[in-house]
């Protein structure tokens, strides 16, 4: 009976592969074919990869459980303590080239 | 309402998005199956006004391309029948409804074609129609179906470029030539103008409040009108509304069309209608065999 592929096409060599959609088919082969006609037809894609449905693994939850947020940029507050630097150099008033007071 | 309802709506309503696996209350996924499966018989039922034009078309050219934009349709009629199966629906049940009569296509597609003029309206105007509706649902709540869109409305590109073509070599040829694109304006500007639907303040819109729509009909056919009846005016060519015009506001008047008409004919009593669905219906038990022969060979 008919199952369900998805299909990642890649736009042009060097590109990530991207998720397209995918195909209903009653067989791998078919499901080349339908994969071929529907993402390939016009150029637009440069190598397409079929995946069983079944075969895809999913997770979509990111539980940040420990707060690691010192991994990320946004686990950085520079601007209060370089403020508070800059006044105990003295330096405070200073115009730093490039910079923009925010 | 319940709270994981209202928990949705606020999440769609803000710009949220949704995925085929992801919990949606039943009337989300009803009227999103529906709206969705009218689009597809849309899809498939559109190429048949053009598939009767294939043997018919002036030149080698003009059939190669008028093949290719149906072979771009039906691919767009799978596409959206896959987006339809993930919602909980087979397309073997959408093509039996579709050939009984229980659900429905655009309004456009139950009227019948007399000239290749209509086919250059059809590819030009019917095509300009469709990619405004379609270029507003890239922004649709259900993103499997925004995502399928993208792909819809860039190839739909080529269709109204190969409509406007033919248009432009009919209206700088033969007077009989200018005449078919003429007389064809005249057909189709009554349909064209029921294409969007009558005007629905969208506080009242359902299909709004769960953001599967976001474009109001009346903003669609006034785009419509702004895009297109400039470019029809400048061929020399007229629209069959003496109140046609736009105001200094920017706002387009036309004649009210007759929207009790709009319901009959989408509920299957248009002109062609009943020949379509048996035409559709015939072609579906002449190639039931290759789906079995396929299946067979498949197991």
């Amino acid at each position: 009976m008919a199952g369900v592929w998805e299909v990642f096409r890649r736009e042009r060599a060097g590109a990530a592969m991207q998720h397209a959609g995918s195909v209903a088919a009653p067989d791998e082969r078919f499901a080349k074919i339908y994969a071929r006609e529907q993402y390939g037809r016009r150029g637009e894609s440069d190598a397409l990869w079929l995946v069983p449905r079944d075969a895809v693994q999913e997770i979509d939850e990111f539980v940040d459980e420990f707060d690691l947020k010192y991994r990320r940029v946004d686990g950085y507050s520079i601007r209060e303590r370089l403020r508070e630097a800059r006044e105990l150099a003295g330096t405070s008033l200073r115009e730093v080239p490039g910079e923009t007071d925010a | 309402m319940d709270a994981r309802t209202e928990e949705f709506v606020a999440h769609v309503q803000s710009g949220g998005l949704v995925e085929s696996g992801d919990w949606m209350p039943d009337e989300y996924r009803n009227r999103l199956l529906k709206f969705i499966e009218m689009h597809a018989n849309s899809e498939l039922m559109g190429v048949l006004p053009e598939r009767d034009w294939i043997l018919r078309a002036p030149t080698l050219q003009r059939k190669l391309a008028l093949t290719a934009k149906i072979q771009d349709e039906v691919g767009h009629a799978q596409l959206l029948y896959r987006v339809v199966e993930d919602l909980g629906k087979p397309r073997e049940a959408c093509l039996d409804d579709l050939v009984a009569g229980k659900s429905k296509f655009h309004n456009v597609f139950h009227y019948p074609t007399y000239t290749w003029g209509d086919v250059g309206v059809i590819a030009w105007l019917v095509d300009a129609a469709a990619i405004i509706s379609q270029k507003a649902l890239l922004k649709c709540s259900y993103a499997p179906y925004a995502r399928i869109m993208r792909k819809i409305c860039w190839e739909e590109s080529f269709h109204i470029l190969h409509g406007r073509d033919v248009i432009l070599t009919l209206v700088t040829g033969t007077d009989t030539q200018r005449e078919l694109v003429q007389e064809a304006l005249y057909r189709w500007w009554e349909p064209l103008m029921m294409f969007h639907g009558n005007p629905i303040p969208a506080d009242d819109d359902p299909m709004v409040h769960w953001r599967i729509k976001s474009q109001p009909n009346e903003d669609a056919r006034q785009q419509f009108l702004e895009g297109y009846v400039p470019q029809v005016w400048e061929l020399g060519l007229t629209l069959p509304d003496p109140k046609l015009r736009r105001r200094d506001d920017g706002v387009w008047e036309y004649t009210e069309p007759d929207w009790g008409k709009l319901m009959a004919v989408v509920s299957g009593n248009g002109p062609a209608s009943a020949e379509r669905i048996a035409f559709r219906r015939l072609s579906r038990a002449e190639v039931d065999w290759v789906a079995r022969a396929v299946l067979a060979e498949a197991a």
